[in-house]
Parts: structure tokens; C-alpha cells; sequence
């Protein structure tokens, strides 16, 4: 045994004392890189062998119960999550369209102004229609008293209570979250917040909730002071498109991914021009490199006897 | 004229800065520009050694990006979140420029254990002035990286604060004291905050000069390589071979970086901190960033505060250590195939506990932490066994029966090996 280590390893470690080998620099590199990948195979093997025994040993003791289920949303096809698309600007103002007339009543976008809205959702024209429809306190005048204006582009939107105790009130002690960073701010994002809108049931036998909460699975611990908001034909789409429930939740998850990210649509054509300029700038990088080392790597020594 | 000059040479590849020699009448910049471009440097550093001049890319986007926020950011608790979404959504490409500090930390954080676990392979350890400093690096670089966590004031940040800071009223006598001086008050608040921003802000620059520091003391000994060989006898300037190489890396770093912060912004980043810290309400799941799950994984799987603080603290700290590890006759562990299992097994345990902070404290993954932290303090001693007995080994199969030096540990290995070798030789 003894005999067969050393003759597998005596050639390696005579090659290490003494003067160094330029020449085989990269030859005994290159077996460096192959020693690593075997024992990197080798070690994460055994680490896996270890990690599954250890995982089963505690499965095996393990107790699961019913109200450890939470139910987290399936993927949804979202066509602006692929890599070369934009946002559906058309679900984008049909989103609005929900927010508007459905969750606007609970809940704010405290963070997006109407001037935001232009471009994306609207002409400048209807964002200041828009904005115009609400009536905004202003002030102090030279009179120093406070007036109320017609609305403006740089206006936020107007919020659905005058502060968080109000909503509290109204909402059976819990405020309404702001909705600005909903789907950046839940896991799952943009699923959570469609499964939500579309996941409510009875509650399962066994369950008891408390006055003015509901069942909804995909709600942490099921229980959620929100009820069911969106019903089929609950709003008439401008476009004309049917509104059912699904496309309402649809639409205004669109909206609200929008509004947790209006830069989503500059960010993808940014990186589409660092994709290309990467690639120039790697390219050429590496052949510049590869150009000043030629002479180092092809270099060749003989030795005289 | 003169700056017009070295600047030409150092865009053309064919600078042969052996030639440049250092000259009496050459001012403090020009030997420290010859310094480092004439560096001797062994020829066949891998792709390992690139992530050195990572490092100092990441350092300088960080500081870059952070001085641009910090234009915008506004340290009070009843702002601080709204400045932050101020900075993603009014300042001009404020959001790119946030993503890249978010994601450039974990880049950072990703160079530094590469560079670490380059470092424990190839026995970059044994240059002590340089490791030392190295640690201490590292240390600056967590404690940027908290407090910058603390800043943007949403729910994690403020919890993150609060559990993380409260570790250290597990100190005897002094620990609650400290930690309310630590608060500015008696619990985290806007005192808190205003002094993590200072922190924040200066501890960068405290890291520039400790990187420079490190940098003079691996020139005082010059560059390791893969090898584990001395390199005096064939070495190559730093200049243009390795500022060109390095190049290459720099690029990759940047362009990867940048698809992190264009495609995936929110990769690394716990959506919980898209809502505003609120003291009433703490989270489900309190974790902090990626990069420190495997501190926090040891923390949580002893169960007594204050062990488990020192195991948090044991977990960076054993690094300053391993200078004083006992050498072996190779330098690194490229032949030896025990020690490189051993050291994969690490790395392997190194991410499953980062996996396993992640989890939620309940059975199996609290059995779990604790074994893989047992795991992870004892890859130290057994390193040295693996590095140790394997040069034994192989030098008692060369030099049969020559004194060694490091023999007197391993007699009983030694007799176990000379029986084996007996009862092989009598087959």
C-alpha cells in the first residue's frame, strides 16, 4: 500500500524542491486544476452523503402539523419578467383603472406623483385631467391661510385617509398597507399579490376566525382583515376589456409591479447596451492580455548537457 | 509632461518597466508608481490571484456610489426610508446608483471568501503581517457592511439593529451598559441611526489605508503562487502582465455586477426591508444579509447568549490564528489530496450554514446548525493534521528514517504507519 502511494505521488513531489520550473508552470497548474475538481467532487460528495444522513436522522423525528401549512402562490407567466420585455402598458392603465376604483378606497400610493403617470399611462394632457379631479389643500397664501386648488402633475396621488390612526379606525384596528412597494416587499412578488387578490375561500373546518376577518391561504396564518375585493364586472374596463376577476388581478399586479419599480422598462434596455458593450470591452480585454503574455506562455527553455 | 509620459506607457502594452529603474532625484510618487509596476511577480499566478485587484474595484465603486448617495440620504429615523426612496425615484438614475451599492457589497463579500479560501489552499496564511491585516480587513468590511444594512430604516434594517447590537449586553458586567451607549438611548433610534451613518461613512476610508497597509506588507514579501514554490529565480513585472490581467478581471466583475443590478436588482436583497422599520411590529423571520448567515447560523445553534456570541465572534476571529499554524514542508495543498477533500468539505459546510441561517429555528435545521458548526470549527485542527501527516508521509516513503522536524507530533501516526508499511511488505 505503502509502495503504490509513493510511486503515485513520489513524480509530483519531486518536481516541488530546488529551483523553480517556469516552463511547467502551467502544465502542473493545469493538474493543480484537476486535483481541485476531483477533491471538490470528492468533498461535496461527502458532504452530501453527510448532509442527507443527517437531514433523514432529523425527518425522522420531525412532527408536521396542519397549522404549519402556509400555501405559497404558484410561478405565474408574467410577460414582463422575461428578459427582453417591457411592461404591458395597456394592463399598465387597466391597472389603474382597478387601483382606482377599487383599491383606492383602503389603500395609498403614497410615493407616486401624477407626473409619473405620464408617458406610461397616460398623455400629459389626461394625467392633468387626472390630477385636476381632486381638489388638494395648499398653502399658506399671503393671507396665511390655507386654500384647496384643483390638482396637479406634481402632485402625489391623494391618500385615502387623513392619517394612520383613521385607517386603523376604519379598518378593523389594522392600517392598510401602502401599496407603492407592495409586490418588492411581500415574497413572492408579483405571484403572492395575484394568488392573493384570487385565493380567497371558505374557511376549512376547524379554522375560526374572528369578527370582519377572512380565509385566504396565501395569507401568512390564513387570517386577513382584507376582504375579497375584485369580482367579476366589478369595474367597466375603458378599453372594453371583459373584466373578469382573474384580469383585474391581472392588471392592477401589473400596476403595482410598476409602481414598486418605474424604472423597470430603462433598467432592461440599460442592460441590453451593457450586454453588448461587456462583450466588446471582455473581448478585447482578454485578447490585449493574451497578446502581452503570448511571448511568456509560448516561451521554451533547453538545458545544455 | 512627465505624468503625459507614464500614463502613454501604461496605456501600451510594451512598457518594459524592468528598464525604469528607481533614481535618487525621483520624488515619493514616482517610487511609489515604479513600485508597483515594477513589482516582481511570479509568472504563473492563476485566476486565483485576480481577486486582489477585485477587491480593491469593489472598494472603490462602494465608496464611489456611497459618496453619491450620501449627497441624498438623510440620517433621521422619520426620514430616512423616505430619503431612500427619494434617492430610487427622484435623483437621476438614483436607483442604478443604489443597486450598485446594495449589490456591489455582495460583490465585495463574494471577492473577500474567495480571496480568504485562496488564501487557507495555497498557505497564503504563513505571510503573517499581511493575513493579520487581511482579518482585520475583514472585520472593518462586516462592520461597514451592518451598519450600512441599518440605514435605509425598513423593517430588517431596524430588527437587524436590534438583535445584532443587543448581542453584546451578553458581556459581563460592562454588556448592557454598552449597548445602550451603543443605542445613544435605551433602545435603537435616531441616535442610533445618526452614529451608524457616521460609522458608515468613515470606516471606508479607515479600510483604503488598511488595504495599503496589506499591499505593503505582501510587497515587503512579494506574491505567492500555485506552485507552492520559491519564485525569485523567474519573475515577471507587475506591469504590463498583471495590470492587464487584472484588467480582464475588473471587467468581468463590472459587467457581472451590472447585470446583477439591471436584471435582478432585488437578487440579494430581503423584501421585508421594502417596508418602513416599525418598532410594534417585529417580523416572522429576522435573518441578516447572505453574507453573515454563517456567523449568524453558529450564533443560533449554541444555546447559552453569551457562548453563542463568542462563537459568532470565534468565527471570524479563528483566522487570526492560523499564521501561527505549524508549517509543513509544502506550501499549500495543491498535491494532497486528503487536505483538499477536507478543505471542499469546508467550503461545502461554510455554505450550508450560510443555508442553514437562513432557515427558521425548528427542528431538523437547529440539529442541523449545530453540527455543521461543530464542523466548521474543527476543519482548523484537522487542517493542520491533513497538511502535517501527509508530508510525513510522503517524506518517510523518500527519506526513509531521516530526522524531521515535526515528527514528535505524529509519533503515533508514525508507528501506525510503519506497521501498516510492515504488514505490506510481508505480503
Amino acid at each position: 500500500m505503502a509502495g503504490l502511494v509513493g510511486r503515485a505521488t513520489r513524480d509530483a513531489l519531486l518536481k516541488v524542491p530546488g529551483a523553480v520550473q517556469g516552463q511547467n508552470a502551467r502544465m502542473m497548474s493545469s493538474t493543480t486544476a484537476r486535483n481541485m475538481k476531483r477533491a471538490a467532487v470528492v468533498g461535496l460528495g461527502g458532504l452530501a452523503v453527510a448532509g442527507t444522513t443527517i437531514y433523514m436522522a432529523g425527518l425522522n423525528e420531525s412532527k408536521v402539523y396542519a397549522s404549519d401549512m402556509e400555501l405559497h402562490p404558484p410561478k405565474y407567466p408574467w410577460p414582463h419578467k422575461q428578459f427582453l420585455k417591457a411592461f404591458d402598458h395597456d394592463s399598465l392603465r387597466r391597472g389603474y383603472e382597478v387601483y382606482k376604483n377599487v383599491c383606492s378606497a383602503c389603500h395609498s400610493l403614497q410615493y407616486l406623483h401624477y407626473r409619473d403617470l405620464v408617458g406610461v399611462i397616460f398623455t400629459e394632457d389626461e394625467a392633468k385631467a387626472e390630477a385636476a379631479e381632486n381638489m388638494v389643500v395648499d398653502g399658506p397664501n399671503d393671507d396665511g391661510e390655507m386654500y384647496e386648488r384643483e390638482g396637479k402633475l406634481t402632485d402625489r396621488l391623494p391618500k385615502p385617509y387623513p392619517n394612520p390612526e383613521a385607517a386603523a379606525a376604519a379598518n378593523n384596528g389594522v392600517e392598510p398597507p401602502d401599496l407603492t412597494y407592495i409586490v418588492r416587499g411581500r415574497h413572492g412578488e408579483e405571484d403572492y399579490i395575484f394568488a392573493l387578490l384570487t385565493g380567497y375561500k371558505d374557511a376549512p373546518a376547524g379554522v375560526k376566525l374572528g369578527e370582519g376577518v377572512h380565509y385566504n391561504p396565501y395569507y401568512p396564518g390564513g387570517a386577513i382583515s382584507m376582504a375579497m375585493a375584485l369580482y367579476n364586472e366589478i369595474i367597466e374596463y375603458s378599453d372594453g376589456t371583459p373584466a373578469t376577476q382573474s384580469q383585474l388581478a391581472k392588471d392592477v399586479t401589473t400596476f403595482l409591479a410598476w409602481t414598486a419599480a418605474p424604472e423597470h422598462d430603462l433598467r432592461k434596455w440599460m442592460a441590453i447596451k451593457l450586454t453588448l458593450l461587456g462583450t466588446i470591452f471582455l473581448v478585447s480585454s482578454f485578447f490585449f492580455k493574451r497578446h502581452r503574455w503570448a511571448y511568456l506562455k509560448t516561451k521554451q527553455v533547453a538545458l545544455k548537457k | 509632461m512627465e505624468i503625459k509620459k507614464y500614463f502613454y506607457f501604461f496605456l501600451s502594452g510594451y512598457f518594459s518597466s524592468f528598464n525604469q529603474e528607481m533614481k535618487p532625484d525621483q520624488n515619493v510618487f514616482q517610487k511609489m508608481f515604479f513600485s508597483l509596476v515594477n513589482l516582481p511577480v511570479p509568472p504563473n499566478l492563476t485566476i486565483m490571484w485576480n481577486f486582489g485587484s477585485l477587491l480593491g474595484t469593489c472598494l472603490f465603486i462602494q465608496i464611489l456610489s456611497g459618496l453619491l448617495l450620501a449627497c441624498h440620504y438623510t440620517p433621521d429615523v422619520s426620514y430616512a426610508f423616505d430619503s431612500v426612496v427619494y434617492i430610487m425615484r427622484e435623483v437621476n438614475n438614483g436607483w442604478l446608483i443604489r443597486s450598485i451599492h446594495v449589490n456591489g457589497a455582495s460583490a465585495f463579500f463574494v471577492c473577500i471568501y474567495i480571496h480568504i479560501a485562496r488564501g487557507i489552499f495555497y498557505h497564503s496564511f504563513f505571510k503573517k503581517h499581511t493575513w493579520l491585516v487581511g482579518c482585520t480587513i475583514l472585520l472593518v468590511l462586516m462592520g461597514i457592511a451592518f451598519t450600512g444594512y441599518v440605514l435605509p430604516w425598513g423593517q430588517m434594517s431596524y430588527w437587524g439593529a436590534t438583535v445584532i447590537t443587543n448581542l453584546a449586553s451578553a458581556i459581563p458586567y460592562i454588556g448592557t451598559d454598552l449597548v445602550e451607549w451603543m443605542w445613544g438611548g435605551f433602545c435603537v433610534g435616531n441616535a442610533t441611526l445618526k452614529r451608524f451613518f457616521v460609522v458608515h461613512f468613515l470606516l471606508p476610508f479607515m479600510l483604503m489605508a488598511l488595504s495599503g497597509v496589506h499591499i505593503f506588507y505582501l510587497h515587503e514579501t512579494g506574491s505567492s503562487n500555485p506552485l507552492g514554490v520559491d519564485s525569485d529565480g523567474e519573475a515577471v513585472p507587475f506591469h504590463s502582465f498583471y495590470t492587464l490581467k487584472d484588467l480582464v478581471g475588473i471587467v468581468v466583475l463590472i459587467w457581472l455586477v451590472g447585470v446583477v443590478c439591471l436584471c435582478f436588482p432585488d437578487f440579494f436583497s430581503d423584501p421585508i426591508n421594502f417596508n418602513p422599520a416599525d418598532p410594534l411590529k417585529t417580523p416572522t423571520h429576522i435573518q441578516p444579509e447572505w453574507y453573515f448567515l454563517f456567523a449568524y447560523a453558529i450564533l443560533r445553534s449554541i444555546p447559552n447568549k453569551l457562548g453563542g456570541v463568542l462563537g459568532l465572534v470565534l468565527s471570524v476571529a479563528v483566522l487570526y490564528i492560523m499564521p501561527f499554524f505549524p508549517k509543513g514542508y509544502q506550501r499549500g495543498i495543491q498535491y494532497n489530496i486528503f487536505a483538499q477533500s477536507l478543505f471542499w468539505g469546508f467550503v461545502g459546510n461554510f455554505v450550508f450554514l450560510s443555508f442553514i441561517g437562513a432557515c427558521p429555528i425548528e427542528h431538523p435545521y437547529d440539529l442541523m446548525g449545530v453540527v455543521s458548526s461543530v464542523v466548521y470549527f474543527l476543519f482548523f485542527p484537522l487542517y493542520i493534521l491533513s497538511y502535517l501527516s501527509w508530508d510525513y508521509v510522503l517524506m518517510e516513503i523518500i527519506h526513509p528514517g531521516e530526522k524531521k522536524t515535526h515528527v514528535h507530533v505524529f509519533s503515533v501516526a508514525r508507528s501506525v504507519y510503519l506497521k501498516l508499511k510492515n504488514i505490506v511488505s510481508s505480503w
